[in-house]
């Protein structure tokens, strides 16, 4: 499922006191399977730019072509493309209106016309995904449940739509660290064992750097910077000037290069920097 | 599509009828309201336009964008057009079977047609060059001599604020939980009115929760920040009538008086 953005602008209340230029002339390409993180400040526009992609959103002008589909196509059925692309967004258990948990997965699925067996199947395949025990959990109200609970239902109705493409915004928004780890294992999950597409949209650089294969990088509505998440964190100057950051883990890293430790620049993550900082310490005792 | 509705929605420029006293603004647009209703004769609109016309110059809002405000009651226009033109008994023009179409029936709708669109494009202008916190102290002003009789004026311009403050955000809200909906396939569209009306609870149920929450929040903000009613609040802003209301307050004046005249002594 590859996704090709061509020349997008996208402008919000035109022709109006309001008028806003959200996107301008974004062009990037996602490969099928790719595990793409999306980086930027509030407002730069990626809320935005992941609503172009199942055709909530139309471009101003450009072209966004989602497997061969062309979103611009007038004759094209959304159903067709909000079945390939799931998108869940940002604090999604605010979306949950159904008397039951089994109900409130199966909202999709229903409104795709599948049979009751297969609704039933996705509904139990999905909840198990998000770490649910489907016996225990189906028959009550999803606002009795907690807060990440919640979000994991709702991150559920949309993987039992079983899109070709996952787009998340921000799902760990608010949640504590447990809740955080187990969301982010289960999209990795996700991702690996059905070979989705998955696109992240997260402010959290240990996350990023932890999980994908590409960045991209907004700034005001424009494509600051794209590459891998080595190519990505080496730019420190671009990133702190956008008002990004680089993982912690990294900038620790830096600061012992400072000091004159020779360890490796490109660390991107805990386990990595403490094998690094293992061999280092070995090397020294030997020596 | 939910963002057609200009009712209450500020249009922020520089212009004279936005420097007005929110007090005048309130109470003319009172005092043209009670005019619409004095208007029995399609003659007198001309003055209605002519005043309307006069105002909507000065505050340099886009006509289209007023007129805007008009799409939400187009179908209360349609139906007020058609319960005059069929309803009302007088001189027959037409007949087609058992219904009929009498020269009364088209002059009142036409009357009760426009009277309408005049009200909600006056009424919009108001909250138009008028911002809600604009709005609600001069609510506050022209409703505190009614204090003394026991009027809670401070509480009704209070919610009114909040009112008025959370359209734009319940709006958004919708339409963002709409999107997110649409995402999981709902279709909010298609169907006959049943299926429509259905459609719609996965867009109410979290709307309302969520307002609520919002409702109980903003509560508990306003309790953590001290505040305890109008009693002995001081404003940053002072309100002064000034020249140009002056000017304002004689021709809104004049404009009701010859809308009284065109109606009782011509």
């Amino acid at each position: 499922m590859s996704i090709i953005v061509e020349n997008l602008t996208h402008v919000y209340n035109a022709k109006s006191p309001f008028e806003t230029v959200a996107l301008s002339d974004i062009n990037f390409t996602i490969e099928t399977g790719e595990f793409v993180g999306l980086i930027g400040h509030t407002g730069s526009g990626k809320s935005t730019l992941i609503q172009h992609l199942n055709g909530l959103l139309k471009p101003t002008t450009g072209k966004i072509y989602v497997n061969d589909f062309n979103i611009n196509d007038k004759n094209l059925k959304l159903t067709e493309i909000r079945k390939k692309v799931g998108l869940v967004f940002q604090y999604p258990e605010y979306q949950l209106f159904e008397e039951t948990v089994y109900k409130e997965v199966a909202f999709g699925p229903t409104n795709l016309g599948l049979s009751d067996w297969e609704i039933n199947n996705r509904v139990k395949e999905a909840l198990n995904l998000v770490g649910l025990k489907f016996g225990d959990i189906k028959d009550r109200s999803p606002f009795e449940l907690s807060g990440g609970q919640r979000r994991r239902i709702a991150i559920a109705g949309v993987i039992a739509m079983k899109p070709e493409v996952l787009i998340l915004d921000e799902p760990t928004a608010g949640l504590d660290p447990r809740g955080r780890d187990e969301i982010l294992n289960q999209i990795k999950a996700l991702h690996s064992k059905y070979k989705l597409t998955v696109i992240l949209v997260s402010h959290s650089m240990e996350d990023i750097a932890k999980l994908v294969d590409k960045i991209i990088v907004m700034d005001k509505g424009k494509i600051a910077l794209i590459g891998t998440p080595r190519e990505i964190f080496s730019q420190v100057e671009i990133l702190e000037q956008i008002g990004l950051g680089i993982p912690q883990i990294t900038q620790l890293v830096r600061k012992l290069r400072d000091k004159g430790i020779n360890i490796r620049e490109d660390i991107l993550t805990v386990e990595e920097a403490k094998k690094e900082i293992l061999d280092l310490v070995r090397e020294k005792k030997n020596a | 599509m939910l963002r057609d509705i200009t009712l209450g929605q500020y249009y922020p420029i520089n212009s004279i009828i936005h420097n007005l006293d929110p007090r005048f603004k309130i109470l003319s647009s009172f005092a043209y309201i009670i005019a619409l209703f004095i208007v029995k004769n399609i003659q007198a609109y001309f003055i209605v336009i002519g005043f309307l016309g006069l105002t909507i110059y000065l505050s340099k809002v886009p006509l289209k964008y007023i007129l805007r405000g008009l799409k939400p009651i187009f179908l209360i226009i349609i139906l007020t057009l058609a319960v005059n033109i069929f309803m009302t008994p007088g001189e027959v023009l037409y007949r087609i079977g058992p219904v009929k179409i009498t020269r009364e029936g088209i002059e009142m709708a036409v009357l009760m047609g426009l009277r309408l669109i005049f009200l909600i494009i006056g009424t919009s202008l108001l909250t138009l060059t008028t911002s809600p916190i604009e709005l609600t102290d001069g609510i506050e002003r022209v409703l505190s001599p009614f204090k003394k009789i026991g009027v809670p004026a401070h509480e009704l311009a209070m919610m009114m604020t909040i009112a008025l403050r959370f359209i734009p955000t319940l709006l958004e809200e919708t339409d963002k939980i709409m999107k997110a909906q649409m995402a999981r396939g709902a279709d909010f569209e298609s169907g006959n009115i049943v299926k429509r009306a259905k459609s719609l609870i996965p867009l109410l149920v979290p709307l309302f929760i969520g307002a609520f929450r919002r409702a109980d929040d903003l509560a508990m903000a306003m309790e953590a920040r001290c505040y305890r009613g109008g009693e002995n609040r001081t404003r940053m802003k002072q309100l002064k009538f000034e020249a140009r209301d002056y000017i304002a307050t004689i021709i809104t004046i004049f404009f009701v008086i010859s809308i009284v005249v065109m109606r009782y002594i011509l």
